[in-house]
């Protein structure tokens, strides 16, 4: 029984190092890479990108995988997450360190889009069933309309806000226009680096699977697995789903700014219904609960797009077929089983050749 | 005072009386047995007692408290556990973690906790795990505990369903037909595993059985219902020979 115990622990483990391994050796390739001067620009421009889509994976995996909810506006806590980072860093950069207005952006992001996570939650999660999904759908859609008609200004009067046009904010002349419209926000100071993309990337990492291996991922699986029967332990199952959906929440919004903060302009429109599918996709195509699975699906399929761009028209057939073996490979029932006699085989090898030292 | 105090439980659907009038009283290490034809009301009793409907009249007293209408969360702290009809356990979740979903609210410890991994965490979750291995033990699932649920033989998840509600801690535990689809080998080791459960544990247990050799020989007292209402209550022999429940049972007058 000693041995099935630690079978159980070394199982735990392997999700933890599995993950941290796979960014940890593509940010080493890309180290490399870039020390080689191999790197093309318009590689090294999707690595900020592909870190936030990795966390935004990540995190939607939580309530889509986890707790086993739909969330369809994922893109709207990002949304959310990226102005009011945005913001924050244009306007505390001015008197304090880049790295602490970083810190105050990335925090600032968070918390707003948990705010926005409880609002939506908070009324949703108390029922059962697509409701969430649906709301979650609107949720962005709403978001992204707003943010789209918001003119924000700031002059010594205060704060000025308007869904018109930017004369109805009624602008000091020495006023200065914060969100612009439909044009957003512009002349952002790019701050983001790769580096950061990591470090962020491994915080939402350590979070999220810490939380999936507590008594609260437990209770959360629980929910996910049969409502009823968790109900009958005595877990409190409104408490456990906003949980988990606004954790999901925080970490879009923290992917977010580490995104808008790699552009020079802002726009709403970027986070439309498209960017929730697609995040979706990432989720569904790495693995429902798998977390390493959510990394890789969203950087080969954030890159593969810019790769393939020499196959100019046929660069959406050939994105396609990748997205067919991609599920063939993760979903495939033949393919699982292929999978697992090849890591059992790895763990024999490995296992005999500790015995002949 | 009685550890279960129910009386005049009733409960309708629309103009549909599914339960009417149903008292019972049980005291503590108590194997109670509630019997009756398909659709007498059995499993809708349970559902009241449970906190998943809310019953239209009548009063429910664990341990001299009110639980009546009370949300099911509450019901099981306050120290009701139960089995389903069909089983329902966490299917992707070890056998381990079955158990330690049960124990939620007996051992506990912030989410926080979860996420910094405070020396708390290790302490607490070694604690559940051992208290679930010795659960585990009892139904002879130990060797078991890092399978998925759901590979589990069929009556070894009759099995788990039991020790989870177990882990609980409970006053009463409700068993809702643990014997059906066992065969008669299976039977015969579960009223082992059932009674052992009630002296080791020292809890009332009642229990919905279609099984009569099963009800027969385990349970002390007997409540027969058809139709939402009592027809008969006592004990083994005299339910069994009560006309009204061979009519129950065999139809005729």
């Amino acid at each position: 029984m000693g041995t099935k115990r630690l079978g159980k622990y070394s199982k735990k483990y392997s999700e933890y190092i599995s993950a941290f391994g796979v960014v940890i050796i593509f940010y080493i390739i890309v180290q490399i890479m870039a020390a080689a001067h191999v790197l093309t620009s318009s590689f090294a421009g999707q690595l900020i990108p592909v870190c936030a889509y990795a966390i935004m994976a990540v995190s939607l995996n939580l309530t889509v995988g986890i707790l086993g909810e739909l969330s369809l506006g994922h893109a709207g806590f990002m949304s959310v997450g990226a102005f009011s980072g945005v913001l924050v860093y244009t306007n505390f950069s001015a008197f304090m360190p880049a790295w602490a207005a970083m810190l105050c952006a990335i925090v600032t992001g968070a918390v707003t889009a948990g705010v926005f996570g409880i609002l939506v939650g908070v009324p949703v999660l108390r029922l059962s069933g697509d409701y969430l999904a649906i709301v979650t759908l609107a949720f962005g859609e709403i978001i992204k309309n707003l943010l789209n008609a918001m003119y924000l200004g700031v002059d010594s009067a205060g704060v000025h806000i308007s869904f018109k046009d930017a004369a109805s904010m009624k602008l000091a002349p020495n006023g200065k226009t914060l969100i612009n419209g439909a044009l957003g926000i512009t002349g952002i100071h790019k701050a983001s680096t790769f580096t950061l993309g990591i470090v962020l990337l491994l915080i939402t990492l350590i979070v999220i699977l810490n939380l999936i291996h507590s008594r609260s991922g437990r209770a959360i699986m629980a929910i996910r697995d049969n409502e009823i029967a968790a109900q009958s332990i005595g877990i409190d199952l409104t408490k456990y789903k906003l949980m988990a959906f606004v954790t999901s929440a925080v970490f879009a919004g923290v992917a977010g700014v580490l995104y808008a903060l790699n552009y020079s302009t802002l726009v709403a429109t970027k986070f439309n219904y498209n960017t929730s599918i697609q995040v979706l996709v990432f989720v569904v195509l790495g693995g429902m609960g798998n977390i390493t699975g959510s990394v890789i699906a969203a950087a080969v399929l954030t890159v593969l797009p810019e790769i393939l761009r020499v196959m100019k028209d046929y660069r959406m057939l050939i994105y396609s077929i990748v997205l067919i073996i991609m599920m063939i490979f993760n979903q495939g029932p033949q393919m699982i089983a292929w999978r697992k006699r090849f890591i059992s085989k790895i763990r024999e090898n490995h296992s005999t050749g500790k015995e002949e030292h | 005072m009685s550890l279960l105090e129910i009386s005049g439980l009733s409960i309708s659907f629309g103009g549909l009386n599914a339960v009417s009038n149903f008292s019972l009283t049980m005291e503590k290490g108590h194997l109670y047995g509630l019997i009756g034809p398909n659709g007498a009301g059995k499993t809708t009793i349970f559902n009241m007692l449970t906190g998943v409907y809310k019953p239209t009249g009548g009063k429910i007293l664990l341990d001299g408290e009110n639980i009546t209408g009370k949300n099911p969360e509450f019901i099981s702290k306050a120290g009701i556990a139960r089995t389903f009809q069909n089983i329902r356990l966490f299917d992707a979740l070890s056998v381990l973690d079955n158990v330690k979903a049960g124990l939620h609210n007996r051992i506990s410890y912030g989410m926080m906790t979860g996420i910094f991994r405070t020396p708390v965490y290790s302490r607490k979750e070694n604690e559940m795990t051992e208290k679930a291995f010795e659960i585990l033990k009892i139904f002879e699932l130990d060797e078991k505990a890092d399978l998925k649920a759901s590979q589990l033989p069929y009556g070894q998840q009759r099995k788990l369903e039991i020790a989870r509600a177990l882990a609980t801690d409970p006053k009463l535990l409700l068993l809702d037909e643990p014997a059906a689809g066992m065969n008669p080998n299976e039977t015969a080791e579960l009223m082992q595993t059932v009674r052992s459960v009630r002296d080791q544990f020292g809890i009332a247990i009642l229990l919905i059985e279609h099984d009569m050799k099963f009800v027969m020989g385990i349970c002390e007292n007997i409540t027969v219902l058809d139709y939402g209402k009592i027809i008969a209550c006592g004990d083994p022999a005299s339910v069994r020979s009560n006309p009204k429940v061979i009519s129950a049972y065999l139809g005729g007058n």
